[in-house]
């Protein structure tokens, strides 16, 4: 067996351990990265960046045939068609390209990757079986886990031919007549939609009484609204109790009578649990926090000079969160005085139309005990959402009483993904609502919505 | 425009001076009628004091710190109208019982006025007048109120600074808007010599700066009744290690059983229960002894103290009649009265009358620790940490949960064996649970 050492090792290439391993590398650190699949991890490959890609071709094809069926705007175009295969292959383009990206910038950095599957030793050794090849020992001064999360699978709908999680739902060979998707949290609703734009008759089913469990209800009505509108069936309050072919999946509802739903592909998005067995994590007998690896404000674990970060290490799982805190431990490692205390993680839900929350909703700023105004302001009332044919939706800030100070915002409408980074640069930069109010918005976009807002929760909105 | 002088209001209760802990306005603040001018302390409970009028700070009457009485004048203010005092009148009386300068009697008022112009034998005698505070007070360092658990705001990059200059943000003014920290604030702070912590993790840099805290506010108080407690009462402490298994065990199926309905125990309850088990037969121990007059006075019920660590320093909490409470309605009870005085909120008489004290310094107990009497209590038991021990039984090694009492008595009225009894009585109870509810 070959035997490495290095300063830094790092297990998992996704955002989390990607980012990491560049940073260190940038540090001067000596740094090796161990991935089994690609580099770029979920994020890249079967996640978000896929993900996006499948929305935006579904989006396309949609409006395109919208235009076929006479456009209020005047353009005209033949029925449109769809070849599945090629527009999965443009989206495995932009995964190749990217995960290709991330391997030249490693290499820029210095950072030695190693191909395979790790499995810890003890806190300083791991074992690095590649796929074809001779083993490798490495042996590390500090060991950072990066194995981010896998989906959770449902005891009575096992993974495999028809039944797929999201991995599979991101690269299919043909589209589903009838899809059900198990589960309306973000990434179901995300794909489900998706998958109604590219023709196929989609039904959801929920346990819970409502969609989006994680956000507020005023915010995922439009939502809720889209969802009718494009003929997705919700069934909420419902839980699944098994598959077959011939009848598709069984169902049973709150007042416990079942039925079933025919459907020839079944997406079940129920969750994503962390990585924490598997690959010898358990032999160092880390501190946990419920399922997942306890750390404190710099990444470490229970274990001196063992780190983790991303998706293994808590709530919200998202990629720029594994991304954030990357970089705070390879300073930390490098020798600075870092921490990962954001004043918000924005959330992003990719659904038609788009839902983004950054900091506290009304709800809970209530919750904890805040005395706080919060004011929306609907883009309705916006020129450019009507420019857009996007006037659904609004966006709402949250803010102290006392001091204006900002504590949250939160939109729904078509693109206000792209509003997060506003939304999350006032919350970190301890803006008031008249710091917002009194900057100067460009007309005419969605983002003057935002300067709305904080004008209405002063009292002085103009444009309503 | 006339000059309105606030004084010290009557709290009740008989008191008859306060100590005065924060000023929260400065001589040219503006303050609206009900806003809170300052927190004064009395034996044990912070009360703040309103404004019963708009207007605008002209000077302050005191230094934090200072013990004042009720009815002098704390600050005066220049109101709409003709206010409460004449421009030109003489200033007011202040009774300070400590020697603290009487700055306000030396107020210039803001506009000399002819009359003012006073034959120089009725100024006031030296010393020289004590400079009023600008209404530009230095920040530097100056500690900023922030709520508890409440984040400094800062950008990011302010953050990110503070960090590398090794500075707590939490001490540092923000001048900004809403208390925003800027790069200019961090400045200041680390100027005025703000503890700027060495460079980076290592710990081997050399330290330099000097801090002077003056033991104030509840600081003081409890400074005061320590030393109180130390010099009156002639200690002698007990130690005995119990046997805890079986409790915990009990503790543990109690908590499985009525956790989530009834609220979890803490070891305290049970703690609390066998305490009013064993005092029915150590009467002189649930007293409180009054040296000066020379009586003992022993109680029927027991108003426990419960020793409380606070964010300002350590307080007592009461729990009256803690004979008459179940587990449960008791660890109700400790919860209750100990998340008064954390937030300050406490009744005066919920911190005062207790007449034997529990204290637990929870999870970081020790083996053994001397507590001090909560004087005039002529006993106080204390709560030492649990470990997992092996222990021979029968020639076998078995693990057990032991957990010391470390006990100080008042050796004047407690005999060193009636104490050792009292607390052989608790060991028993505690090591043989059940008889904690036999009756
Ligand atoms: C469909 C979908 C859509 C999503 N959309 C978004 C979105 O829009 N925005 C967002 O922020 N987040 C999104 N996420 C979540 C995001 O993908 C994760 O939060 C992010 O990838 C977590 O990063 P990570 O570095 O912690 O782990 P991962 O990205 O999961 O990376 C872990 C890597 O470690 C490797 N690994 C694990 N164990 C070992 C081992 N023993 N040896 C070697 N390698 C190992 C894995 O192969 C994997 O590549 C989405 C997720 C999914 C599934």
């Amino acid at each position: 067996m070959k035997d490495i050492s290095t300063k830094l090792l790092v297990i998992g290439g996704g955002p989390g351990g990607y980012v990491a391993a560049i940073r260190a590398g940038q540090l001067g650190i000596p740094t090796v990265l161990v991935e089994g699949e690609r580099l770029g991890g979920t994020c890249l490959t079967i996640g978000c960046i896929p993900s996006k890609a499948l929305i935006h071709a579904a989006h396309e094809f949609e409006r395109a045939q919208h235009q076929a069926g006479g456009s209020p705007l005047g353009i005209r175009v033949q029925s449109p068609s769809l070849d599945i295969a090629q527009t999965v292959r443009w989206k495995e383009g932009i995964v190749h390209r990217l995960s290709g990206g991330v391997g030249a910038l490693l290499r820029k950095a210095g950072v030695q990757v190693v191909k395979g599957w790790a499995h810890i030793e003890d806190g300083k050794t791991v074992r690095v079986e590649p796929a074809d090849g001779e083993a490798v020992r490495v042996r590390c001064e500090h060991l950072l886990l990066a194995t981010g999360s896998a989906p959770v699978e449902l005891p009575m709908l096992p993974f495999g031919g028809p039944v797929v999680s999201s991995t599979g739902a991101l690269s299919p060979e043909t589209l589903p007549r009838r899809l059900v998707v198990v589960g309306a949290g973000y990434i179901g609703l995300e794909l489900g939609m998706a998958y109604r734009k590219l023709g196929a008759d989609v039904a959801v089913v929920e346990a819970a009484q409502r969609i989006l469990p994680g956000y507020d209800e005023e915010l995922t009505q439009p939502v809720l609204d889209a969802l009718e509108r494009s003929g997705v069936v919700l069934h909420l309050g419902c839980s699944v109790q098994g598959y077959d072919a011939q009848h598709g999946v069984r169902v049973r509802s709150a007042r416990a009578d079942e039925f079933a739903l025919p459907a020839d592909r079944v997406l079940v998005a129920v969750g994503r649990k962390p990585c924490t067995t598997g690959f010898g994590m358990e032999s160092l007998q880390l501190d946990m926090a419920g399922r997942f690896v306890a750390v404190d404000a710099q990444c470490r674990t229970s274990m001196r000079n063992v780190w983790a970060i991303g998706d293994l290490t808590g709530d919200p799982m998202l990629a720029h969160r594994a991304m954030a805190q990357g970089e705070v431990v390879a300073e930390v490692i490098a020798g600075k005085a870092r921490r990962f205390e954001p004043m918000a993680i924005p959330a992003v839900c990719f659904t038609d139309p788009e839902v983004v929350v950054v900091g506290r909703t009304p709800g809970e700023a209530r919750a904890a005990g805040l005395d706080c105004i919060d004011a929306a302001f609907p883009f309705a009332a916006n020129g450019r959402a009507m420019t857009l044919e996007a006037t659904k939706g609004f966006v709402r800030v949250v803010a102290r009483r006392d001091n204006h100070l900002i504590v949250g915002w939160q939109a729904v409408g078509q693109g206000v993904a792209e509003l997060s980074a506003a939304f999350t640069l006032s919350i970190e930069m301890g803006a008031r609502l008249e710091d917002v109010a009194g900057t100067i918005h460009a007309h005419p976009t969605l983002g003057e919505a935002v300067q709305e807002a904080a004008l209405r929760a002063l009292g002085h909105a103009i444009h309503i | 425009m006339g000059i309105y002088a606030i004084r010290v209001p009557d709290i009740g209760e008989g008191i008859a001076e306060v100590e005065l802990v924060t000023w929260h306005v400065q001589p040219g603040d503006v303050v609206a009628e009900d806003q809170s001018i300052a927190d004064v302390m009395t034996d044990k409970a912070t009360v703040e004091i309103p404004s019963p009028v708009s207007g605008k700070v002209l000077a302050l009457g005191s230094s934090v710190g200072d013990t004042i009485a009720v009815g002098s004048e704390l600050v005066r203010l220049e109101v709409e109208g003709t206010g409460n005092l004449k421009e030109n009148s003489a200033p007011a009386p202040v009774h300070q019982t400590q020697t603290a300068p009487v700055s306000i009697a030396k107020i210039e008022p803001p506009a000399a006025t002819p009359a003012r112009a006073a034959p120089p034998a009725e100024r006031a005698p030296a010393p020289a007048p004590a400079p009023l505070r600008a209404s530009t007070a230095p920040r530097g360092n100056a500690i900023v109120a922030r709520a508890a658990g409440e984040r400094p705001l800062a950008s990011p990059a302010v953050r990110q600074r503070a960090l590398d200059m090794g500075l707590e943000l939490r001490y540092v003014h923000g001048s900004g808007p809403a208390g925003r920290i800027s790069h200019d604030d961090l400045d200041a702070h680390a100027a005025a010599g703000g503890q700027v912590q060495s460079q980076g993790p290592a710990g081997y840099a050399e330290r330099h700066g000097e801090e002077v805290i003056s033991v104030i506010g509840l600081r003081r108080k409890i400074a005061q009744k320590m030393q109180e407690s130390k010099r009156r009462i002639p200690h002698f402490s007990y130690v005995e290690e119990i046997d805890v298994t079986e409790l915990e065990a009990l503790r543990a199926r109690l908590n499985q059983l009525h956790g989530a309905t009834r609220g979890k125990l803490t070891v305290l309850p049970f703690l609390a229960r066998a305490m009013v088990l064993a005092l029915r037969d150590f009467p002189q121990i649930n007293a409180r002894y009054d040296d000066e007059a020379g009586v003992v006075t022993r109680y029927a019920g027991v108003h426990l103290g419960v020793a409380t660590q606070t964010d300002g320093g350590l307080m007592v909490p009461v729990l009256r009649h803690a004979e008459a409470l179940d587990l449960w309605a008791c660890a109700a009870g400790i919860a209750s009265v100990a998340e008064g005085a954390r937030s300050g909120k406490a009744a005066r008489d919920a911190l005062s009358g207790s007449t034997i004290t529990l204290t637990s310094l929870g999870a970081l107990g020790g083996i053994a620790s001397t507590p001090v009497i909560n004087h005039p209590e002529v006993a106080i038991v204390g709560v030492n940490r649990i470990v997992e021990r092996p222990v021979l039984r029968g020639g076998q090694v078995v693990g057990r949960l032991l957990m010391n009492l470390s006990s100080s008595f008042d050796h004047r009225v407690v005999d060193g064996m009636h104490a050792a009894q009292f607390i052989q009585a608790m060991r028993a109870l505690l090591e043989t649970p059940a008889l904690l509810f036999v009756e």
